[in-house]
């Protein structure tokens, strides 16, 4: 019984931690709706946000199929203390609010949304050989999505630093350091990490790093950047459940229509 | 009393009527979207696969394929399931289904991908080979948005989804 029920929190540890992070970004994606630098790019990052809630989704029914609670309630309405998602992910978009005065950064957003879709690609490549066949079995589903997500976010990234504008580059430059400094919590497995690995659910969180940094090096050269960067975790480990208020703001406005009415349905 | 006895060759006729909500001219069972269909006495279970997991018109093919296949007298129930595994891939849509697509202006998915993860259609209405991605993402996640320099229509074209590995 005692290793079955580690093994048990190890599976929903990692599910809502893949859950959560998918969630929140989908969230901070779709607040670029009607914001974005054109309208194709409006069109691209929604369909991109769109795909990524079906991801979250995809993992909340996982969750919902081992007992842990209905998906929608665990999408919804669930505080953010109770949330496994890496900080970095909730962060704002920038200063205002998407109805009123956004100063949306697209640097960050260039940013930010290229290194988690290349740290989630990575995932689901080791995903892929994972202990517990049905997170292996949507992995390979998942990544044939995200196949075209990377290929966008790579080539922002690499056009505007590219651009040999100044603008473009200090911003992007400053994006980049502000992503660092808490990007080690994607990689962040939690309190229940050493066990995810004995049980072969997904790689430990050096290997995952080290092979996001392989990744990514290339391209950083290719736009002469240096490839020797410290990835940090200073605001804390959102795994863990620590959060900021970017995340409870988020939550208070996502779950509005959800909490004005739980039992109605859509 | 006659019994209407129930066989999988007649639900899959019933299912070549429900087509994509946006795409009138391709049946669901065109876009290789049906896994399996199985009869149990009275009941009927289809196992299907998504085509892409964020698409918000799954659930109203869920409810089509139910509404259908009900139309049959001897069914009692039916139940749609979505599978996690195999993945859908875009090599399962059927040639009738390709042809349904160029019908309704899109082009059907290319078999490969070139090694830097290109691609390339040509012009479901004018066959041209001189035409332009303007955007990989389109109005809905499966479809991908050209232009054709001879014909100069816009178009839409399926993403070709190949497995990784």
């Amino acid at each position: 019984m005692g290793n079955d029920s580690l093994k048990d929190i190890a599976i929903k540890e990692l599910l809502l931690h893949l859950a959560d992070d998918d969630f929140i970004h989908s969230y901070r994606g779709a607040e670029w709706l009607g914001l974005a630098p054109h309208i194709e790019e409006d069109v691209a990052s929604s369909s991109i946000a769109q795909d990524t809630m079906g991801h979250a989704a995809i993992y909340y029914k996982l969750l919902e199929e081992i007992g842990v609670g209905n998906a929608d309630q665990l999408a919804h309405d669930r505080p953010a203390k109770e949330r496994r998602n890496a900080i970095i992910l909730e962060v704002v978009n920038g200063p205002g609010y998407y109805m009123k005065d956004p100063e949306y950064d697209w640097a960050f957003a260039v940013v930010r949304n290229y290194f988690y879709t290349q740290a989630k690609a990575i995932k689901l490549q080791s995903l892929h050989t994972s202990s517990y066949e049905p997170l292996a079995e949507v992995a390979q589903k998942v990544q044939m999505e995200l196949y075209y997500h990377l290929m966008h976010w790579k080539m922002w990234f690499v056009q505007l630093l590219g651009s040999g504008h100044e603008e473009a580059v200090s911003r992007m430059k400053a994006a980049i350091e502000k992503t660092l400094q808490d990007f080690a919590g994607v990689f962040s497995l939690g309190q229940y990490g050493e066990e995810m690995v004995e049980l072969g659910l997904i790689e430990g969180e050096a290997d995952l790093q080290k092979k996001w940094i392989e990744a990514v090096s290339p391209i950083f050269e290719s736009v002469g950047l240096a490839t020797t960067f410290e990835i940090r975790m200073a605001k804390g480990d959102g795994r863990n459940g620590k959060h900021t208020e970017d995340l409870e703001k988020a939550l208070e406005t996502l779950s509005e229509v959800y909490a004005s009415d739980k039992a109605a349905s859509w | 009393m006659s019994t209407v006895l129930l066989n999988t060759k007649e639900i899959y006729k019933l299912l070549e009527d429900v087509k994509d909500p946006e795409i009138d001219t391709v049946s669901i069972l065109d876009l290789g979207m049906v896994e399996n269909v199985t009869v149990s006495g009275q009941d009927v279970l289809v196992k299907m696969l998504p085509t892409f997991l964020g698409c918000p018109a799954l659930s109203i093919i869920q409810k089509n394929v139910e509404t259908a296949i009900k139309q049959h007298p001897a069914v009692k129930n039916v139940s749609v399931e979505f599978l996690r595994s195999p993945s859908w891939t875009s090599d399962r849509i059927t040639e009738k289904g390709k042809a349904g697509l160029k019908l309704f202006g899109i082009s059907p998915p290319p078999r490969q991908m070139k090694k830097d993860g290109s691609w390339h259609v040509d012009c479901p209405y004018c066959e041209s080979t001189y035409v332009t991605m303007e955007n990989i993402f389109g109005p809905t996640a499966c479809r991908s948005i050209l232009y054709c320099k001879s014909c100069k229509n816009p178009f839409e074209a399926m993403k070709p989804m190949i497995k990784m590995i």
